[in-house]
């Protein structure tokens, strides 16, 4: 079983979603979804080394939803910001200390930063303790490293338990 | 019920169509790289998902049956868009691009790019 399935859970989001995308369960493309689900998996066996475990779902799904939320009300911040004068804006670089281990926890922090109000990750130290981070617009520093360690880094750790 | 669900879309349609501007006119407008990457990494984003949630309904209420395509293109550009906007800002930082005058903290792109903790920290 572990042999043939070395990421269970990547090859179930697979299968599922080869069928979505055809919109069939016709006989070939269950084959070509079960080819698939198999084969992906077994290319990338070598590349996961921390496995990683999901305590608790349904904060999961919780802090999804909370992503979502602040997407949408990025992009009025953000549309707010191109209308108006770039002189007054200021951009600026964070260092944001990591609490959180493993790569996987670290890749989604990464990315909810990118998605959400005025921040993109750019890069993370070698020794993954710190979050390089650019800011649109940048007024406290002190304050946004807390902001966005309470708002997402919090749960991220909890979900994950690390 | 036409009616309805064509003022739904057709409301979706043009919040999608104004954040895609609105993204553009952001990475037309802003002065440096690294300030370039915000707008299409977020107006971009929700623009397209408005378009094609749009989209999804439309096809869905025609169709009779639920269309997933849409909502995989989404999930794939909302896992996809920060990756990129990831590896920009790295190869930005590698090749040195100019940094706008006045950002705050413009030590940390030179740490960043090698990876090292920053000099703060000890």
């Amino acid at each position: 079983m572990h042999i043939l399935f070395p990421m269970p859970w990547q090859s179930i989001v697979l299968f599922t979603v080869w069928l979505l995308l055809n919109e069939s369960i016709a006989p070939g493309h269950l084959v070509l979804a079960a080819f698939l689900a198999i084969g992906i998996p077994q290319l990338l066996r070598g590349t996961q080394d921390h496995p990683f475990r999901i305590q608790k779902p349904m904060l999961a799904v919780m802090y999804a939803l909370k992503v979502l939320g602040d997407i949408v009300s990025a992009n009025f911040e953000v549309a707010v910001q191109v209308l108006g004068p770039s002189k007054r804006l200021q951009p600026g670089f964070l260092a944001i200390p990591l609490d959180i281990t493993g790569d996987f926890p670290i890749t989604l922090l990464a990315s909810t930063i990118s998605l959400t109000p005025g921040t993109v990750s750019a890069e993370v130290s070698s020794d993954q303790k710190w979050l390089y981070v650019h800011a649109l617009h940048l007024v406290d520093e002190t304050a946004s490293i807390r902001e966005i360690k309470k708002r997402y880094e919090q749960p991220l750790k909890e979900i994950f338990g690390c | 019920m036409d009616f309805f669900i064509e003022l739904v879309v057709s409301a979706l349609l043009l919040m999608g169509g104004i954040f895609v501007l609105l993204g553009s006119i952001g990475l037309l407008k802003m002065p440096d790289f690294y300030m370039r990457l915000h707008t299409p990494t977020k107006a971009t984003t929700l623009g397209m998902g408005a378009i094609l949630v749009a989209c999804m309904l439309l096809t869905s209420y025609r169709s009779g049956g639920v269309s997933a395509h849409e909502l995989l293109i989404t999930i794939f550009l909302f896992i996809t868009a920060p990756v990129s906007a990831m590896m920009l800002a790295k190869t930005a930082l590698h090749l040195k691009v100019k940094i706008k005058k006045g950002s705050r903290n413009r030590d940390l792109a030179e740490t960043a790019k090698h990876r090292e903790p920053p000099s703060h920290a000890e």
